[in-house]
């Protein structure tokens, strides 16, 4: 990938990861952590891999795209405004008294929301439903689903997991916003799922592993994926909870919960400038 | 009725490849057909009723129209926060059939009763409610829930019902049906229970009892007009569901009756918040809790001073 474009990338995810620090900070909400976790994933997808139109948000021949990890919204709505599906200075109302925007996702709350989501399990089998019926109807749209690392605790997921590869969907692409976090720990001591790839490889998905803050290894993640025939895929990104901000990403637990205010607001304003 | 209500899916999906019908791997001697001729529209998805659940969502949010079919307490219980925050949250085109309302697969056992089911569904917004009582109102409520574009839940019983209602009845979704007029006392019924209350009102005849028959098939939108109506003409009005009594055909009367300042008799007839600890064909566990004829005659009787 260009120099230019890496960097115009990364100034994009900067960008991206202000307006989250703002629209949380304003609303006194909670999911800072798991936003910043997927910041750079959202912006690989949204301004360089997805087939999407921002000035026709249900233009019929686009890629959907499902935030699975609800929790993570503050995310998904700053990318959608930063790409210009809605005015940027509308996020400010965030989660604010009669907003449309939830703390999760909610649909059409914006052009480019397509579910409303926040519980957990639930995105995969949509995202599923939505691939079949692009592959009855010929279409070659893509269906990608970006689901946490915790989330996949959720048997729903492993219903799906195993349905997908029954039906052959390989216009379905999952990612997992590996950061190896969940509400009360780390996955690790809390709902150790390694073999993680393994788990996926068994039920027959085409796997591919990355480094979901390198814009360059994302892309090239995607570009594996798009010639695959015959099962799904899922693309396990290696992430860090709260990345970009040195006090979230070591304390992951606290920053799944609390909001920045004051002088910790100050400091990560400043660390992302 | 399943198999009444399955053919016409597959009649009317022959004609539209955007109608989808989703099984939870049930439904043996009944989809055969529907899969050999339409697999692309008739879909096993496996034991996974969530995941189903969540499918069937998906495939509405594309614009499909999916029907979603397997036993009661599979297709509402095991994924109901799927129905709830996939389907009616989006408020999408998904009409879960459901097979087995109350005993009709008695000896099977508990785990397939559905007594709990009306309840949990009339708490979702926009879900419509349909429990037919035999193949052939079941056709007619059918066509009309076949306009329908938002959730909807059809509990049916089993297959090879006959018909027993009149067929000149004016079927109405959301409003219910007189069958009967009569002063003395009202019933009303819904379900394939409607065959109890037939032969109840016969039994109260007999006794000089006449008795209102109302075929209460809707149960969301409860006819509220009707209900109210029937609340000035009507001193002694009973409900009578395979159901627990609490929060199906009864509880969605009460509660208009109570705001309706109606001070007469009112008692609801179902199953009195127990599962039944023996078990046999779907008349035998009926009488066991009560709902049998002569049980609920009794009662009535006594309620009616003779």
């Amino acid at each position: 990938m260009e120099r230019n474009k890496k960097n115009s990338l990364e100034t994009i995810a900067k960008n991206i990861r202000l307006s989250i620090l703002d629209m949380i900070s304003n609303s006194g909400s909670s999911h800072i952590g798991a936003a910043f976790s997927i910041v750079d994933i959202l912006t690989a997808l949204y301004f360089k891999a997805l087939k999407i139109n921002p000035k026709n948000s249900n233009w019929e021949k686009r890629d959907r795209f499902i935030l699975s990890k609800g929790h993570g919204g503050a995310a998904l709505y700053a990318v959608l405004g930063h790409r210009g599906f809605f005015p940027k200075t509308d996020l400010i109302h965030y989660a604010e008294n009669g907003s449309a925007m939830a703390g999760h996702i909610v649909k059409d709350s914006v052009p480019g929301m397509e579910i409303t989501g926040g519980s957990l399990g639930h995105g995969l089998s949509l995202g599923l439903g939505m691939a079949l019926a692009l592959k009855r109807d010929k279409s070659f749209s893509k269906v990608f689903v970006l689901m946490g690392d915790g989330e996949c605790n959720e048997g729903s997921v492993w219903e799906a997991a195993m349905v997908a590869k029954q039906f052959k969907l390989d216009n379905l692409i999952v990612i997992i916003d590996r950061n190896r976090e969940q509400s009360l720990g780390s996955c690790e001591n809390i709902m150790d799922m390694e073999p993680f790839m393994g788990k996926w490889k068994a039920f027959g998905w085409h796997c591919v592993e990355t480094n979901g803050h390198d814009f360059e290894k994302l892309i090239s993640a995607f570009k594996k994926t798009k010639n695959v025939k015959g099962k799904p895929s899922v693309i396990i990104a290696n992430t860090t909870k709260g990345k970009g901000v040195s006090y979230m990403e070591q304390n992951p637990l606290a920053w799944h919960y609390k909001t920045p205010r004051g002088d910790l607001y100050l400091q990560a304003k400043k660390e992302l400038s | 009725m399943r198999n009444t209500i399955v053919n016409l899916i597959y009649e009317t999906a022959k004609n539209n490849p955007d109608i989808y019908f989703l099984t939870g791997d049930l439904g043996y001697s009944v989809i055969e057909n529907f899969q050999k001729e339409l697999p692309k529209q008739c879909l096993n998805l496996g034991i996974a009723e969530q995941n189903m659940m969540g499918v069937a969502a998906g495939l509405a949010l594309e614009g499909k129209k999916v029907f979603v079919y397997s036993i009661v307490p599979f297709v509402t219980m095991r994924c109901f926060e799927q129905i709830r925050t996939d389907v009616v949250i989006h408020n999408l085109d998904v009409t879960i059939i459901g097979v087995g309302g109350g005993f009709a697969y008695g000896s099977l056992g508990p785990t397939h009763y559905a007594i709990e089911d009306i309840g949990i569904m009339r708490t979702l917004p926009n879900m419509k409610i349909i429990s037919p009582a035999d193949p052939f109102s079941a056709t007619q409520l059918f066509k009309q829930a076949l306009k329908n574009k938002g959730p909807c839940y059809i509990r049916l019983n089993r297959g090879g019902e006959p018909d027993f209602l009149p067929k000149t009845l004016k079927l109405e979704i959301g409003k219910g049906a007189v069958v009967k007029n009569g002063k003395s006392v009202c019933l009303i019924g819904t379900g394939r229970l409607m065959d109890t209350v037939l032969e109840l009102a016969d039994e109260l005849e007999k006794k000089k009892i006449s008795c209102e028959i109302i075929y209460m098939h809707t149960i969301k939108p409860i006819d509220k007009n009707l209900i109210f109506a029937l609340s000035k003409t009507h001193k002694n009005i009973f409900t009578l569901e395979e159901h627990n009594i609490i929060g199906g055909l009864g509880s969605a009367v009460a509660e208009v009756l109570a705001e309706t300042g109606y001070s007469g008799v009112f008692k609801r007839f179902g199953v009195f918040d127990i599962y039944p600890q023996k078990f046999g064909n779907q008349e035998y566990v009926r009488s066991l809790v009560g709902l049998s004829v002569k049980k609920v005659a009794n009662i009535i009787l006594k309620i009616y001073g003779k």
